[in-house]
């Protein structure tokens, strides 16, 4: 991939909205060639979306439980564990699924709105497959960091005096 | 009874210009809300795997004073980090020195080289320490002027032609600040043949070495002949983004690092141990913080340069440091004037440039190492400031 690519996709990861015609500035690259970098990137599948990292617990309104699940499974002849992890991935409620390396197999995190929702989940659809052998829940109680984001209230910002030689 | 008082200070000190720099801070923070362009540090927290090693040493019991040049390990690190990026050899026994910030660093070797009297060749625009640290150090600087024409480089003429019987030293420091102009090793080598003629000493401050974006940095001591004439100065706090440990260093002929390690012993004892720890663990691990920070200077940069040209205003690309130095002659205001009056018209500080020299007069100086929102938001009340201007 063009070194250009990949400091845009950086770029980009850091922050969606980061406004084109100032990309395109800071990686010295024509406006309508970033645009072009971005429709490439977009089409190839390098961007597969633009998302945004919510701090829920600052919203009053909103309630809802975050699990991830340790999942044992048998691998199915030719397919391995694609099969299978296609079959966990494709419920809505399923947010993210990794096939990890270690003592167990997958990885998944699912959201729901209440615990007993995510157990019915968990005793009635993944681990009735037939491929899981077991599953362990883990209910996550409080966020620190998301996807490089630290959910800190405390930080007061910049902490360097305004004029310094 | 006399009641009368005699001053009890030292002519020196009264004759000391205080800092221009201190009179915008107390204006810029005065007011809400301003978005300063004025800091000459980076925006970046100390990587965290430093300030952990610092925790760690403190934990260890490590609190009690180092040897006074520093830490061995220290010395022996800052001198495989010089060998493996610019290619300068130095001697950790007794060639390293570990200062409180490059800028006593600077006190030191002016305080270990200069007779009463003898002068220094001070390149100006440049960092507001040097001419009044030649001063107290008990010798004379005399300035060189550069030019935005020549992009704030200085020509090997100039120094041939301010130097007298009685010049010892000459202040290099590249990348610059306020300019951010990187010396080239062409223009180096050039520099060192009128050093070598004269009988010289070079006292180079590279504290910005590791943030060049172009061409790669060339240390002063790297150019041939020149390590028995070169004092090089540099420390953690640009790089490493850790400004308030002050920490520096400084490496160079021997029988210098020992009278420097000397008058270090009698004034400061040594520099903070638990901010050598955390050096440590900056040398031995910290290069991946270094260069994800340095890209991002370096889009800032291009950013701020484009923009500036977007506004109409004239600005030299700046090969290091995370400084730009525009022109804003154009205006008609002073320096002065227009860093004041854009402050309280639009709320953005910068560095008014005649700070850093009289050469810098109708220039200004902005720090690029600020989030890139504040950055665009600045530009945008730049360029209406600069419209009403003219």
């Amino acid at each position: 991939m063009e070194k250009k690519e990949l400091e845009l996709l950086k770029l980009l990861e850091g922050n969606a909205r980061l406004e084109t015609k100032n990309i395109a500035k800071m990686i010295d690259v024509s406006l309508e060639d970033t645009k072009k970098m971005i429709t490439k990137l977009e089409t190839e599948g390098a961007i597969l979306g633009y998302s945004t990292v919510v701090n829920w617990s600052k919203v009053l309104e909103y309630e809802g439980v975050t699990a991830m699940i340790d999942v044992k499974v048998t691998p199915s002849r030719g397919v391995g564990f694609d099969k299978v992890a296609e079959r966990i991935y494709r419920y809505p409620e399923v947010k993210a699924v990794y096939l990890m390396s270690g003592a167990y197999d997958l990885s998944i995190s699912v959201e729901g709105k209440t615990m007993m929702e995510i157990s019915r989940f968990v005793s009635d659809k993944l681990s009735t497959l037939d491929t899981v052998i077991s599953t362990t829940t883990h209910f996550v109680l409080k966020k620190y960091k998301h996807d490089g984001v630290i959910f800190d209230d405390n930080d007061d910002g910049d902490k360097r005096i305004m004029v310094t030689p | 009874m006399n009641t009368q008082q005699r001053s009890y200070l030292s002519e020196t000190a009264e004759q000391i210009k205080p800092s221009g720099i201190r009179r915008f801070f107390d204006l810029a923070t005065q007011m809400d809300n301003v978005i300063s362009l004025g800091v000459g540090e980076p925006d970046f927290i100390t990587p965290w795997n430093v300030i952990e090693a610092s925790f760690h040493s403190l934990e260890q019991g490590y609190t009690a004073y180092t040897a006074n040049a520093g830490l061995l390990e220290l010395r022996q690190e800052i001198s495989k980090y010089l060998r493996n990026n610019y290619e300068v050899e130095y001697n950790p026994e007794n060639q390293v020195i570990v200062t409180v910030g490059a800028s006593q660093a600077i006190d030191l070797a002016l305080r270990a080289v200069l007779n009463p009297g003898e002068e220094v060749i001070v390149i100006e625009p440049c960092f507001v320490s040097y001419a009044p640290a030649v001063t107290l150090a008990g010798g004379k600087p005399v300035i060189v002027h550069t030019s935005a024409e020549d992009d704030f480089k200085v020509q090997p003429e100039q120094i041939e032609a301010a130097i007298t019987s009685k010049t010892k030293a000459v202040i290099v420091c590249s990348p610059n600040n306020p300019t951010g102009t990187l010396l080239a090793k062409e223009e180096l080598i050039k520099i060192a043949t009128v050093i070598e003629k004269h009988d010289l000493l070079v006292i180079s401050d590279e504290i910005y070495a590791e943030l060049t974006y172009d061409e790669a940095f060339t240390s002063f001591s790297a150019i041939e002949g020149m390590m028995k004439r070169t004092i090089l100065i540099s420390g953690f706090s640009k790089a490493f983004a850790m400004t308030g440990w002050r920490l520096g260093y400084a490496v160079g002929p021997k029988e210098i690092i020992a009278a420097m390690t000397k008058i270090h012993q009698y004034t400061i004892m040594c520099a903070p141990t638990m901010a050598q720890h955390g050096a440590l663990e900056a040398l031995r691990n910290g290069n991946t913080s270094v260069q994800e920070m340095k890209t991002s200077y370096r889009q800032r940069r291009n950013f701020v340069v484009k923009a500036l040209k977007d506004i109409g205003i004239s600005c030299h690309l700046p090969g290091g440091a995370f400084y730009v130095f525009p022109s804003i002659k154009k205006t008609g205001l002073t320096s002065e004037k227009f860093a004041e009056e854009l402050l309280k018209k639009e709320k953005v500080a910068v560095v008014p440039g005649n700070v850093f020299g009289e050469s810098g007069e109708g220039y200004i100086r902005c720090s690029y190492a600020t989030s890139l929102k504040q950055l665009d938001e600045s530009m945008k009340r730049i360029d209406r400031f600069i419209h009403e201007q003219v």
